[in-house]
């Protein structure tokens, strides 16, 4: 028996419950500590002295940040789920039930199984401090809230609210939880369990009463009716099938559950929301989602090499070199996640001038988003200044170089930077197709130079690719690393190989729509294959945004490298010699008007010589473009350009938007299995040729029945 | 020789905004930002660690009534520790000397060893204020208990009450405007219409030339507007191609009808920001930043306003030198401050008259003899601007740069200043 995770403390009347979960940094609602939970609550009805109770944390800015989701990958049956979903509904109507005021007291994250619990509470009372977030994000691991969350929700903060909530899986910070009523009082952090207490007696005492929020007239018809209420489900009902292209179950099963509580109540809601839960949690969409949640979590603690460790050299100062749309971005993320100085140089102060409004562009935008407050956006602002020398370089503990894409540039300016920059300053080129260790060949120290290849806007993109050369020293390897997680990066640690990992990925899957284009398969079918395949756009549509020129160039160096098999499709590059260069032109396989897409440009079939003909089915493009890019990861993997099967799945889901719920290119492979891979690729093979020969690790699994992850 | 307890003070670098004319580059600006663009620029220029600075000294003359420690906002650059103490100081034109003064008291005592001294001003922005009536109703209403009576009282108001009244720089003691004042000094010193304007073309002259040959361009910091973020580089208000004949044709901007003071040869009102790093010897040689020069001495003088205001310097001057214990003619580089050309020629006549020096110092032998190559080589505050917080701490950087191309041993900052003020710093050359 371990050591409890409750302790009881009486305040006069009130018995203060601290949950503090032993030897674990947060709380978390294990079987254990519902088991404890159940049997204290049990406990305190019983009690006559008890008039009220408070539930606080004992964890440093944390509330309690869910369920236990390990327990959920350990279910077998979408019946013990229900069971599950069963016993803490069950607990928490208890605690709604409670005869007794019960009061909770919430700093810190509050999120899933936590938040299900302070809705059942009577009370609930936060800190107004910036940790303090409360979610619902089960469905972003393809669940619902399985604990009465479906139904308590609505009722607090009417249907609307709720299903914003439910839906996103989105953090509402403390004055919009108050606001919506979702808390009923806000005080300062060190006054909370005092503030907490005081509630309690006031409430057994009936002197306070809840809070009643003033509902707005649309509030009214639209929360308070049932016509009102059917409208807004009907409308999210709408929203989501198209959002999740039938692909994610769980925002439908969502909806079905709250309406059937607001519908029928709590008690059939209850067992709806049960049954639900238990289906959810047996799906593959939701094994994958979990199997991305705890691959980028594990990622995170990754240093990045393997042992021993060194110790990251911390960065106080950021040099940045080139003040373009990509230098600009990785000064501002720079400057907000990571809070430090940035020195941003360029050619002449004009150009530097553009990128200081860059910056302040990126940074006003997050006021608007309101995750910046104008008083954060100021100082963000101020954090960046630019220069047209290297004044203010030599303090820098990393630059970063963002300049254009040309070999020889680069290395000018890794001459010029060492010649100013202290002699452990990391240099970190932004290089997207040229070698580091190419780079590194006009440095007097080669083992700090390393890329670090950020994805465009990088204030948007979560992803980072932190090239190492063969010469990189692991130093420099984890500082990046670290800097890159400092900047709210999911960071993956790649080899230097042309392409590194998503770019590796990104061209043969390209080339190969681009290849369909040429046969005459209309643009329509072609983004209509991969967005029914789960992709969040269409190559096509990713061509034109990427840029045509940008394209082209990358698969020249990646054909240069890799032989035929990266050839471009031949006819895109008389496009770019065309002046149709994508979304920036104005003009690539789409029209764009003012800035916006404008539907398929039927002259750029004419441009290439093709007649668009009726598609082929679906299923037959969509496994083409795929099993380029799973082909490709394989090969990729097999080369040790991704360290784990585990980094290729996290960069091509963070990287490309390959389908979340295919769990990355190496899950994709290992569900399908790896024989039947391997069959697929020689049948492609056959038909279209031998850039779709099985790379040797499928064909090595597929003969020897393994796969890339180990079976859970 | 120096003052204090012995620790000598270095000057390690300055930098500044450009100057701009108020209401033109920096017109939606102010002062605040002016002035952490320049400490910013001083930082990355030294590449001193931001966490080494102790304290930062500010001049500002027209203080906001909403930052009014312009020091402070300053300080919370977000490149300093949060512990940065600042203080803003108020000593009219002479305010960023007075800001460099204490900075050096503070190191010369041993309270601190590394310590940014500035000066700003924005006259594009400069507070606008209710009358004393509007004030008055506006503070009772706000007290009164009932919204009726709130009502009652502001419909008290009267139109007139409603006029703004903004600051004019006129002596409160006199009620003389700067420029009344600059026309009072030309007339009882016989200063000619003429050696004003050839005192302002000369102005303007040198300071084209040190524009074009970088040695000015060398201390300006850029400054990057928001909201488009297009650099400003350099002063707007420098005329290469002024000519006497153009400024002879200028009407007399305070006297229309006898007056020799105008537009062309008294400095316009600008918006700017100049700031210095000071350091004791020993820190500035710990930290490898080699020192341009040190503060030899300072001093300060007041007149009556009432005679004439701005011969602060005349006074200051002297008594800065005994202090320094050298002689006007030991001066390799002078800055002196151009508020008006009837001004500088002013002090000039004084400081060369033995009888000026016999009758206001009690000194037999004139202060000295002004050597024209050594002053204001790259022109003055006629040509540059004057932001009034600023002016100073320009002053400091242009000497001491221009001390080290000159080889100078020593050098000399002065400026005249509102309420009858003057100032005076001798610096001494590092070697």
């Amino acid at each position: 028996m371990s050591a409890p995770a409750f302790r009881r403390e009486a305040e006069g009347g009130v018995a203060v419950v601290t949950l503090d979960l032993p030897g674990e940094p947060l709380n978390k609602f294990t079987r254990a500590v519902r088991d404890e939970f159940a049997a204290l609550v049990r406990e305190l009805e019983g009690e006559d002295a008890v008039e009220a109770v408070v539930l606080v944390s004992g964890k440093q800015d944390s509330f309690v940040a869910g369920a236990d989701i390990e327990e959920f990958v350990a279910l077998r049956t979408a019946d013990e789920a229900t069971r599950l979903s069963r016993q803490g509904q069950t607990l928490l109507d208890r605690v709604a039930a409670f005869p007794k005021p019960f009061i909770v007291a919430i700093h810190g994250a509050c999120m899933g199984g936590g938040l299900e619990l302070a809705l059942a509470c009577h009370y609930r009372i936060a800190s107004d401090h910036p940790k303090t977030q409360l979610a619902l994000p089960e469905v972003r691991l393809g669940l619902i809230p399985g604990a009465g969350g479906c139904n308590r929700l609505p009722r607090v903060v009417g249907l609307r609210a709720a299903l914003g909530m439910i839906l996103s899986g989105n953090h509402v910070g403390a004055s919009k939880a108050l606001s919506m009523g979702l808390v009923d009082e806000l005080v300062p952090p060190p006054i909370l369990r005092e503030a907490a207490v005081r509630a309690a007696r006031g409430l057994a005492a009936g002197e306070v009463g809840r809070r009643t929020s003033r509902r707005s007239l649309s509030s009214l018809v639209l929360d308070g009716t049932a016509p009102g209420r059917a409208l807004v489900l009907w409308r999210a009902r709408a929203a989501a099938v198209k959002q999740t292209g039938g692909h994610y179950p769980a925002p439908l099963a969502a909806l079905d559950a709250v309406r059937c509580g607001l519908a029928h109540g709590l008690g059939r809601g209850h067992a709806r929301e049960a049954e639900l839960f238990g289906n959810l949690a047996v799906t593959d969409v939701s094994r994958r989602l979990v199997e991305i949640f705890f691959a980028s979590a594990a990622l995170k603690k990754d240093p990045g090499v393997a042992a021993p460790v060194p110790e990251p050299i911390a960065v106080k100062r950021l040099g940045v070199l080139g003040s373009g749309f990509m230098g600009s971005g990785i000064a501002a993320t720079a400057a907000i996640k990571a809070g430090v100085p940035v020195r941003m140089r360029d050619t002449d102060l004009s150009r530097v001038g553009k990128g200081l409004r860059a910056v302040a562009d990126i940074v006003g935008e997050g006021v608007r988003r309101r995750s910046l407050s104008p008083l954060d956006a100021a100082r963000c602002q101020a954090l960046v200044s630019g220069c047209a020398d290297y004044s203010g370089f030599r303090t820098a503990d990393m630059v970063i170089e963002a300049v254009f894409e040309d070999l020889g540039l680069k290395q000018a300016v890794l001459r010029e930077l060492e010649a100013v920059a202290k002699p452990e300053c990391v240099f970190a080129s932004n290089t997207s197709t040229i070698s580091v260790g190419r780079i590194a060949e006009a440095s007097r120290r080669p083992e700090a130079v390393l890329g670090m290849h950020f994805f465009s806007p990088v204030r948007r993109m979560p992803l980072l690719e932190v090239v190492a050369s063969d010469r990189t020293a692991p130093r420099a390897i984890v500082t990046a690393v670290e800097f890159g997680r400092r900047l709210g990066k999911t960071v993956v640690v790649v080899r230097d190989r042309p392409g590194f990992f998503v770019n590796r990925l990104l061209v043969p899957y390209l080339n190969e729509a681009g290849r369909l284009l040429t046969e005459g398969v209309p643009v329509e079918a072609i983004d209509g294959a991969m967005t029914d395949w789960g992709f969040p756009v269409g190559p096509i549509t990713l061509l034109d945004e990427i840029g045509l020129d940008v394209a082209a160039g990358a698969s020249a160096v990646m054909s240069e490298a890799y032989g035929a098999r990266m050839a471009p499709a031949a006819d895109i590059a008389a496009l770019v010699a065309g002046g149709r260069l994508g979304r920036k032109s104005g003009r690539g396989f789409l029209r764009y008007r003012r800035g916006r897409k404008a539907g398929v440009d039927q002259t750029a079939y004419r441009a290439l010589g093709v007649t668009p003909r009726s598609a082929p089915p679906a299923a037959t493009l969509a496994e083409r473009m795929a099993f380029a890019l799973l082909n490709e990861a394989a090969r990729a993997l097999e080369e040790g350009v991704v360290r784990s099967p585990r980094d290729g799945d996290i960069a091509a889901v963070f990287g490309i938007g390959f389908p979340p719920f295919r769990g990355g290119p190496f899950r994709a492979i290992d569900a399908a299995g790896p024989g039947r891979v391997a069959a697929i690729l020689d049948k492609l093979t056959r038909n279209y040729g031998d850039r779709f020969a099985p790379a040797g690790i499928i064909a090595g699994l597929a003969r020897r029945g393994g796969r890339f992850h180990p079976t859970v | 020789m120096g003052m204090g307890n012995g620790r000598r003070v270095a000057i390690v670098a300055g930098c500044r905004t450009p100057f701009a004319k108020a209401g033109t580059d920096f017109g939606e600006v102010g002062a605040i930002d002016l002035a952490k663009a320049a400490v910013l620029e001083l930082l990355h220029r030294t590449e001193v660690d931001p966490a080494l600075v102790e304290q930062v000294v500010f001049g500002q003359v027209i203080q906001s009534v909403l930052a009014p420690n312009i020091a402070r906002e300053v300080s919370l650059l977000p490149q300093f520790p949060r512990t940065v103490a600042a203080h803003t100081v108020n000593r009219a034109c002479s305010s960023s000397c007075q800001a460099v003064a204490e900075a050096h008291d503070q190191i010369a005592l041993g309270l601190a060893d590394v310590v940014i001294a500035g000066g700003a001003e924005s006259l594009s922005d400069v507070p606008v204020l209710h009358s004393r009536r509007l004030s008055a109703l506006l503070v009772e209403a706000a007290r009164a208990k009932s919204l009726h009576a709130r009502l009652g009282t502001l419909a008290r108001a009267r139109p007139r009450d409603l006029v703004p009244v903004t600051p004019a720089i006129a002596e409160p003691s006199t009620g003389m405007t700067m420029g009344e004042s600059a026309e009072k000094m030309a007339k009882e010193n016989a200063i000619t219409r003429d050696a004003q304007d050839r005192l302002a073309l000369r102005s303007h002259k040198l300071a084209a030339q040190g524009a074009a040959d970088g040695r000015l361009a060398a201390e300006i910091a850029p400054v990057f507007v928001a909201p488009r973020f297009e650099p400003v580089t350099s002063d707007n208000g420098i005329r290469a191609d002024a000519d006497l004949g153009q400024m002879a044709k200028l009407r007399p901007a305070f006297d229309r009808r006898h007056g020799t003071v105008t537009a062309g040869n008294s400095s316009p009102l600008t918006d700017g920001a100049a700031a210095v790093l000071l350091m004791s010897d020993t820190a500035a040689r710990a930290c490898g930043s080699a020192p341009l020069a040190y503060v030899r001495s300072y001093a300060v003088a007041a007149v009556d306003p009432a005679g004439q205001l701005l011969m602060g310097p005349a006074y200051a001057v002297p008594k800065a030198l005994d202090r320094a214990g050298i002689a006007w003619r030991d001066l390799g580089v002078v800055e002196m401050h151009e508020a008006f050309a009837a001004q500088v020629l002013s002090n000039v006549q004084a400081l060369e008259s033995r009888a000026w020096a016999a009758e206001h110092l009690g000194r037999g032998e004139p202060v000295g003899e002004v050597d024209w190559d050594v002053v204001n080589v790259m022109g003055g505050s006629i040509a540059i601007g004057h932001p009034f917080g600023a002016t100073g701490a320009r002053l400091t950087t242009t000497a001491v740069n221009e001390m080290r191309r000159r080889g100078a041993e020593f050098g000399l900052v002065s400026v005249c200043a509102q309420g009858g003020m003057g100032f005076a710093m001798v610096l001494e050359a590092a070697r």
